[in-house]
């Protein structure tokens, strides 16, 4: 076929036909609609920052965070938003996934030049997903590592100081998870999932600047631009719910492009009725760990002692503890303090983590 | 092989002209050409987003394959496609789990195809007529980010 002009700029010759829109543009275009688009996602409205803001970029060193580092600091300069740019890595243990990955975010750091900081799993919960996984199996484990990454990025974030998290969530995974939630009966998870920012009291903003940004868009931007990036399928995600939706959203997205935004659109648009509204539980804090729960135990501290008693199956269903207390010997994860002294060497974290330490008793 | 100015003899005695004398060694041992009286063209191939495990663990890789092919329908000669590369790679090239590249004639999705740095949509997919020194890449996109 000969080869195309492109249809924005009519002169240079048209590289990638755009998913969402079907146009046929230039590489430079191509550039120009991708950066703006983001632009306008986070200047729709009120706008998503507010000049001065601290914002922590949830990097693991693939694709989505790695252009999100980039095209934020590009962004940030161009339009002078003001931000205070970081980066936060989460190590949730696993080997030959994670460990190289998180090479990947340390370049990304020098390339940046943005203040990096790692959490692990282990340092704060005394568990890798190498672990987990061996005791729980591979069905349930994502559940573990997601629950534990939202509280580790949120922790990660109070010690940095930072008031905004962003994460590099493009419209595929948003349109997989409103499919999720539907096939699953989610409502309350349904409710929340297609928000551009979101926040519950006591959490910190959480913001996905690339929920309207097609994933092949994120690949092609980051191609073309020579992003060096990590990619490997997380060793334990064959197994995961998610990959049936991902399947699925793959061949309407082959069909019909325009799929994954409309169902982004679907998402927006339910409303819950009255009734069912009511009937959903309200926000308190852990009883045990002061983190933002709908019951007396936080997701996190449930699955812990799961774990540490061995019970992994039993903490995944909805009935809880009562003690705010753990069970003698078990490890606990220290008090969440949402605006820590960053000033001194993290006092709230590591004197929790000795506490804990000296809590067990090795008999 | 041998070679003598820009002209290269392959194993089985079919000879072309190449531009450039030095013709670099493929980085995996190409098949035996077709059947006598046919051209070869050369193919670079790149993988990103992983692919690569699926190619023996190399990221690029050097073929050749027929300038011509017979057209399924009357058998007439018409110039090599895309359709035929991806089943050419399929039995000779795929090192393991053909469902995680290939999905009936084409390529899973999720799989990203450029030719010559250009969207393979805006070629004509499947039926874009390959020719020598094309470079093609292929990127998945089925991986965290």
């Amino acid at each position: 076929m000969p080869p195309t002009p492109c249809s924005l700029c009519h002169i240079a010759r048209a590289l990638v036909k755009r998913p969402k829109t079907g146009q046929q543009v230039c590489k430079d275009c191509f550039f120009e609609v991708f950066e703006t688009e983001v632009h306008n996602t986070i200047t729709e409205g009120k706008g998503i920052f507010e000049r001065g803001e601290k914002v922590a970029i949830g990097a693991s060193g693939g694709k989505d965070s790695t252009v999100l580092a980039h095209v934020l600091s590009v962004l940030n300069k161009r339009y002078d938003y003001g931000l205070d740019l970081f980066l936060l890595s989460i190590d949730e243990g696993i080997t030959g996934y994670r460990d190289d990955s998180l090479e990947t975010v340390k370049q990304n750091q020098i390339e940046y030049g943005l203040p990096l900081k790692i959490l692990s799993y282990n340092e704060l919960y005394g568990w890798t997903m190498d672990k987990i996984v061996e005791q729980v199996g591979r069905r349930n484990n994502c559940t573990f590592c997601g629950v534990f990454r939202r509280q580790a990025l949120d922790r990660g974030a109070a010690q940095l100081g930072v008031d905004h998290i962003v994460t590099g969530h493009n419209a595929d995974d948003i349109a997989e998870t409103v499919l999720m939630n539907i096939m699953r009966g989610d409502i309350a998870r349904l409710g929340r999932c297609t928000a551009v920012t979101t926040q519950s009291e006591d959490t910190i903003k959480r913001s996905k600047p690339f929920k309207y940004a097609y994933e092949k868009e994120i690949v092609m931007y980051a191609y073309f631009k020579k992003l060096t990036y990590f990619s490997t399928e997380c060793i334990y995600s064959p197994d995961a719910y998610r990959g049936h939706a991902r399947v699925f959203l793959k061949d309407l997205e082959a069909i019909r492009p325009s799929a994954i935004v409309d169902i982004i659109h679907s998402g927006e648009s339910f409303q819950l009725e009255q009734s069912v509204q009511k009937g959903m539980k309200a926000m308190q804090t852990c009883l045990r760990c002061g983190y933002i729960s709908s019951n007396d135990l936080c997701k996190a501290c449930a699955l812990l002692e799961g774990l540490e008693a061995g019970l992994d199956r039993s903490a995944l269903r909805q009935t809880q503890a009562n003690s705010s207390t753990a069970p003698e010997g078990h490890r606990t994860i220290p008090m969440f303090e949402r605006y820590s002294n960053i000033g001194v060497s993290q006092p709230s974290a590591t004197e929790g983590i000795e506490k804990a330490v000296q809590a067990i008793e090795i008999k | 092989m041998t070679r003598s100015d820009d002209i290269i003899i392959t194993s089985n005695g079919l000879g072309y002209i190449t531009n450039s004398a030095s013709h670099p060694e493929s980085l995996v041992k190409p098949p035996m050409a077709p059947t006598a009286g046919e051209d070869t063209i050369e193919i670079k191939i790149e993988f990103g987003g992983g692919l690569h495990l699926l190619f023996s663990s190399q990221p690029t890789h050097k073929i050749n394959i027929p300038r011509n092919i017979p057209n399924s329908e009357d058998g007439q000669p018409q110039p090599v496609n895309m359709r035929y590369l991806v089943k050419w790679m399929k039995s000779n090239l795929l090192s393991e789990r053909e469902e995680m590249f290939g999905d009936g004639d084409g390529v899973r999705p999720g799989i990203l195809v450029l030719i010559n740095d250009a969207d393979w949509e805006l070629e004509g997919e499947l039926e874009y007529e390959l020719r020598d020194r094309d470079e093609v890449v292929f990127i998945s996109t089925l991986h965290g980010g």
